[in-house]
């Protein structure tokens, strides 16, 4: 446990992602963002700012909205992980994804995983969001392309959709 | 620079006197982590001075809030999330809640925590104002024992506070003695989610017979820490509200703030929007006053 080695080594690491059970080897201070992106080939997940401003690297944490950049991998131990992958299987999913191609709530593509695991996130939580809870449900999601109304009409569509059903 | 993570260490001792032992045999060698909104981003542009860190996210009593008849206790790892999921936070103390839901998007939400705010030591920190009016108190832990400081006491200069090299922030109390007074929390930034404020508001007052019984102001961006306006606040209490009263607390602010010209903002936009943040309190509190 002494400081003075300079470097760290690294640890195995056992977790769950997607629902699979996963072991990595890893520098504990390695972000998830990259464990997830390299080790496990789940390149779904991307790398906007680095810095937790944009989030386009959202995951979900044991169910929580996380910036994976922002994750050590140290800190996911034992964690259950959800990436834009993992949700294919989710029952949000397909009206979510319909109601994005639907509305335009895509452009170039960067920013739209981290905006739809927000948008799942918020619809787990209120499944018939008003315009304000949207907006501030996706507030930590930046995007350059569309001005965020079809983005914000989306997730409204989204709700109707799965209320309708 | 992109840091290298093969040249930090990072332990998960899992409980807090371990977590205290490692503090106290190796001093300002090793930087707690919780939920490294703050932390990672320093560690990422490879600009964190510490190349060891202990977790301390998994640790139950700090992410713990315990409500007593006199105060609330909240654990220093609790999260914006947490605090606004907590009724008691939400009625008796809104400016505390709402702090919460200024900061950062969900996901900073979910990860960020009121002792890393604390000890992050930002002056733009949002939250923290609220904590100057509501007479918050931290506790101090360390192998030596527990100490327990007035929040007002704790930062001592821009980026300096009162924690020892060994100590951890263990919880933040919150006096239950609020409830009664009309809250009014203010944010002006570029945008109301991931945007660090140009100036925040926190204010607590009473009325009484037309008069100001007590009032409590606290601004953040205004100094070199956040900032309790203690002669504004004399100059107000025992007057009546009114037009003169207003132009003379907007020049006391003034007087008392050393704002600065930064990235976001300019230390004369600064002042000038620290006083009509507080002139629009009063107004607001005169007219709550007038319903009572």
């Amino acid at each position: 446990m002494s400081p003075s080695q300079r470097n760290g080594a690294k640890c195995e690491v056992l977790f769950t992602v997607n629902g699979h059970t996963k072991q990595v080897l890893a520098y504990p201070m390695e972000r998830l963002l990259d464990v997830l992106r390299n080790e496990l080939g789940l390149t779904g997940t991307k790398e906007g700012c680095g810095e937790g401003e944009c989030g386009s690297c959202s995951v979900l944490l044991d169910g929580m909205l996380v910036n994976s950049c922002l994750v050590p991998i140290g800190q996911a131990k034992g964690a259950s992980i959800v990436t834009i992958e993992g949700l294919s299987t989710h029952a949000l999913m397909n009206p979510v994804r319909e109601a994005f191609l639907e509305c335009g709530g895509a452009q170039c593509g960067i920013c739209t995983p981290g905006m739809i695991l927000a948008a799942v996130h918020l619809l787990e939580k209120k499944p018939e969001p008003a315009l304000a809870d949207i907006r501030e449900g996706l507030a930590g999601n930046l995007c350059r392309c569309t001005g965020y109304m079809q983005i914000f009409e989306a997730v409204a569509s989204a709700a109707r959709r799965r209320v309708a059903k | 620079m992109r840091a290298d993570p093969a040249e930090y260490r990072l332990v998960s001792p899992g409980k807090l006197q371990a977590v205290l032992s490692l503090l106290a045999g190796e001093p300002a060698q090793w930087l707690p982590i919780a939920g490294g909104t703050d932390v990672m981003v320093l560690y990422s542009a490879g600009k964190l001075p510490n190349r060891n860190l202990i977790n301390i996210w998994n640790i139950p009593e700090l992410r713990q809030i315990d409500v007593f008849p006199d105060r609330i206790r909240i654990g220093a790892a609790c999260t914006y999330t947490a605090l606004r999921g907590n009724d008691i936070v939400s009625r008796e103390f809104p400016l505390l809640a709402t702090a919460a839901a200024w900061t950062g998007g969900i996901a900073n939400q979910n990860r960020g925590t009121l002792g890393g705010n604390i000890a992050n030591a930002s002056p733009a920190a949002d939250s923290l104002p609220a904590l100057l009016v509501y007479d918050a108190e931290v506790t101090l832990i360390s192998v030596r024992g527990e100490r327990r400081l007035p929040y007002r006491h704790f930062h001592s200069g821009y980026k300096q506070t009162a924690l020892a090299a060994d100590e951890l922030i263990r919880d933040i109390s919150l006096p239950r003695r609020f409830a009664g007074y009309f809250s009014h929390a203010r944010k002006v930034g570029a945008r109301n989610a991931q945007a660090i404020s140009k100036v925040c508001l926190a204010a607590l007052g009473q009325i009484a017979n037309g008069t100001i019984r007590d009032v409590r102001l606290a601004l953040g961006s205004v100094a070199p820490v956040p900032l309790r306006l203690n002669e504004t606040e004399q100059v107000l209490t025992g007057k009546k509200i009114g037009s003169s009263l207003i132009e003379t607390a907007r020049k006391s602010v003034v007087k008392e703030i050393q704002p600065i010209d930064d990235i976001r903002s300019t230390a004369r936009y600064r002042a000038a929007v620290a006083g009509n943040l507080v002139a629009e309190f009063l107004e607001k509190l005169a007219a709550a006053g007038m319903n009572a």
